[in-house]
């Protein structure tokens, strides 16, 4: 995976609530079978005039003139500013692997979708949580000025604006510590496999029904 | 000592390990696998040379792809290439890995969250995960029971673990008795409505209160169905008999003096009477309405006989926006009645309202009556094989079929329209799904969710009408 210690790039400003899943990668695009290539798919339905099929060539869609990713000012962002809930509805990890294939390595909201954000620390992009002022804000300052940047230091959990000011979120450390060295938790899990073992074997004792295949 | 909620003795006796920084191990008794969320996660096992932890705590099943008409060509018939290249990938992996699957053609197949507890493959105390949002649904069995995504289906089959943060618990308690004609779905639409679909985001939420009690167990499945809606990865409802009567018997349950020792532990499934929970919400069961939304969301509902909101009232400018955003796509005006709400299709099935109760509520109102010429399509979708198969032996299929709804083949279908089957450009649909998202159900389709009685009346009707209306 990706490692995420420090991160700085242009903001781009989704201004709506509520922003689920399927808007963020549409469900035709889930019958892929690979973990790449959803980015020009992104906010497709949002992004173009047309209706999406998996096997277009996305450069050669009519694209929606208002929709800010289409914006130039926009096209190169890294980081989203987005509102309340947002990557709600499914558990669909291509939601993140959208958002990671476009180049967004860090997304801003008051508050996210528990499965969404859990998903996105899997695929090296970080969800912040700040809290509505704050989001305000940021939203405020993103419109008014072209090539808005944040600064953003895992580490020391601090997102610092271009006049230097700094705001610190919250990150469990376990979670931080696997984004910062793009850990594999499988591998990490694995560490207590005897662990697991032992769990196990008592759990065949007290609940064996648990166990063997039925049908 | 405060007393357990009934997440508490879930989460503990699933506890393999606290870790120092706050995470901890969770071990999961049964994980449901279908063919969209699961071929990269057996891909990365192959990459890193992993084999599947325990098989036999693993359950697949295609269903979000899967035709429901004209099966007689197998897994080759699948018209859209993509579609049958992810159903013939989910049984390749599942034949490499020597994992159980209910092919296509196997009459126990179905939407995973239909056939995991017809199968009795879903037990009370179970931890059970899949990725899918909707694994909240066996909740209703007293499972700690949730979605995760295709990196967590990848680290379940190679650890049998999860890693997990304890989430905070919220009751939500249904006084009283619902009033004729009302189901689980207008409970948990009503409760949606109520708290907001970021509601119940960080808690575990038990269903509880009389009203819950007296449901039948598919309707306590649809209600944690939808837990996810409100936000809450898990939705529960405590064991009583009802629990343990529906599971007896069925092919993956214990029997015997193994069914006795179970039933033993399940009747410890539900929270103590001192426990403590972080947030109550309570709503009177009497108030509970036949629900419709009208929105993009599924907070956005209204009782059947109320109106569609007119935007100037709201005074939160986040949530007027939002209103706005959503009359405009559903081409809806402010404070229109529900019941002027005219249709173009109608969808009954999916994993919260696709089992055989559903099915019966449906044809007990459409029964004698003829689906409006209005209409363009009303399809009955039923949510696993062997439904199908008990709906047919209850003469059901042949309500439907003369009162002019298709019968289909069972799978995800309308739901979420990754099939043939979808809502075209502008077109309104009564639907018993749970998700009226953008574009959910087929591009600029508009979906209003409902009851499957609800859908029914619809159906025969154009538009939507109270079903309590044609009930007497």
């Amino acid at each position: 995976m990706r490692a995420l210690k420090q991160h700085k790039g242009i903001v781009a400003p989704m201004d709506r609530s509520n922003v689920d899943t399927d808007m963020i990668i549409p469900k035709q695009f889930l019958k892929s079978i690979k973990r790449t290539g959803f980015g020009p798919n992104l906010f497709d339905e949002l992004r173009y005039l047309d209706e999406g099929r998996p096997d277009q060539d996305c450069s050669k869609r009519p694209i929606n003139p208002d929709f800010m990713l289409n914006q130039d000012r926009y096209k190169n962002a890294s980081v989203l500013l987005a509102r309340r809930n947002f990557g709600c509805g499914s558990s669909r990890e291509h939601a993140p692997w959208a958002l990671e294939d476009f180049g967004f390595h860090v997304i801003i909201a008051p508050s996210f979708a528990d499965i969404f954000y859990n998903n996105c620390f899997k695929n090296g992009l970080l969800p912040i949580v700040l809290n509505e002022e704050i989001v305000d804000r940021l939203f405020r300052e993103t419109e008014a000025e072209e090539g808005y940047q944040l600064a953003i230091d895992l580490e020391a959990k601090t997102v610092t604006t271009p006049s230097g000011e700094s705001f610190t979120f919250e990150v469990d450390d376990f979670r931080r510590h696997c984004l910062l060295n793009g850990l594999d938790d499988i591998g990490v899990t694995l560490e207590d496999a005897e662990v697991i073992k032992a769990y196990e074997a008592s759990r065949r004792e007290t609940a064996p029904w648990l166990f063997g295949a039925g049908g | 000592m405060a007393g357990k909620t009934l997440y508490d003795k879930l989460w503990d006796d699933h506890l393999v390990k606290q870790r120092d920084d706050g995470s901890a191990l969770i071990y999961i008794d049964r994980h449901l696998l279908h063919e969209v969320t699961s071929p990269q996660a057996f891909e990365g096992l192959r990459l890193a040379g992993r084999k599947p932890w325990r098989l036999d705590a693993n359950l697949a099943t295609p269903d979000h792809n899967v035709p429901t008409t004209d099966r007689a060509r197998g897994v080759e018939g699948i018209v859209d290439p993509v579609s049958r290249i992810q159903v013939e990938t989910l049984d390749k992996n599942c034949d490499e890995f020597g994992i159980l699957e209910f092919k296509m053609m196997d009459q126990r197949q179905g939407i995973v969250h239909v056939i995991g507890p017809e199968q009795g493959a879903t037990l009370p105390g179970m931890s059970i995960v899949c990725g899918d949002s909707h694994t909240s649904t066996h909740g209703a069995f007293g499972c700690l029971a949730h979605g995760i995504g295709t990196s967590e289906v990848e680290h379940v089959l190679a650890t049998q673990c999860l890693v997990q943060q304890k989430m905070k618990n919220m009751l939500v308690k249904v006084n009283g008795k619902l009033g004729a004609g009302i189901t689980g779905k207008d409970v948990v639409l009503a409760v949606i409505g109520k708290i907001g679909t970021a509601g119940g985001t960080g808690y575990a939420i038990e269903f509880g209160g009389e009203a819950i009690r007296d449901l039948s167990m598919e309707a306590r499945m649809t209600i944690c169905n939808m837990s996810i809606e409100a936000g809450a990865r898990v939705g529960m409802v405590a064991v009583d008999q009802t629990t343990i009567d529906y599971v007896k018997d069925r092919p993956f349950a214990p029997k015997g003096d193994m069914r006795d020792k179970a039933i033993e532990y399940w009747k410890t499934l539900h929270s103590d009477d001192e426990a403590v929970f972080d947030k109550v919400v309570e709503l009177e069961g009497s108030e509970v309405m036949p629900q419709v939304s009208w929105g993009t969301s599924p907070e956005m509902v209204a009782g059947v006989g109320g109106h569609v909101p007119d935007p100037d009232a709201e005074a939160d400018p986040i949530k007027r926006e939002g209103i706005v955003r959503a009359l405009k796509y559903m081409g809806l005006t402010p404070k229109m009645p529900i019941t002027d709400i005219k249709l173009d299709r109608v969808f009954i099935g999916s994993c919260t309202n696709g089992r055989i109760e559903d099915l019966r509520e449906a044809a007990a109102v459409v029964k004698g009556h003829k689906v409006s010429p209005t209409l363009k399509q009303a399809m009955v979708v039923p949510g696993s094989g062997l439904v199908k198969v008990q709906a047919e032996q209850e003469g059901l299929d042949k309500i439907f079929i003369e009162a002019g709804l298709e019968w289909r083949d069972p799978g995800c279908s309308m739901c979420l329209a990754m099939n043939a089957d979808k809502l075209g450009q502008g077109e309104h649909c009564a639907s018993t799904s749970n998700r009226n998202f953008e574009g959910r159900q087929g591009f600029g389709g508009r979906t209003h969710l409902v009851s499957p009685a609800m859908a029914a009346a619809a159906a025969i009707n154009g538009h939507f009408v109270d079903v309590r209306e044609m009930m007497n």
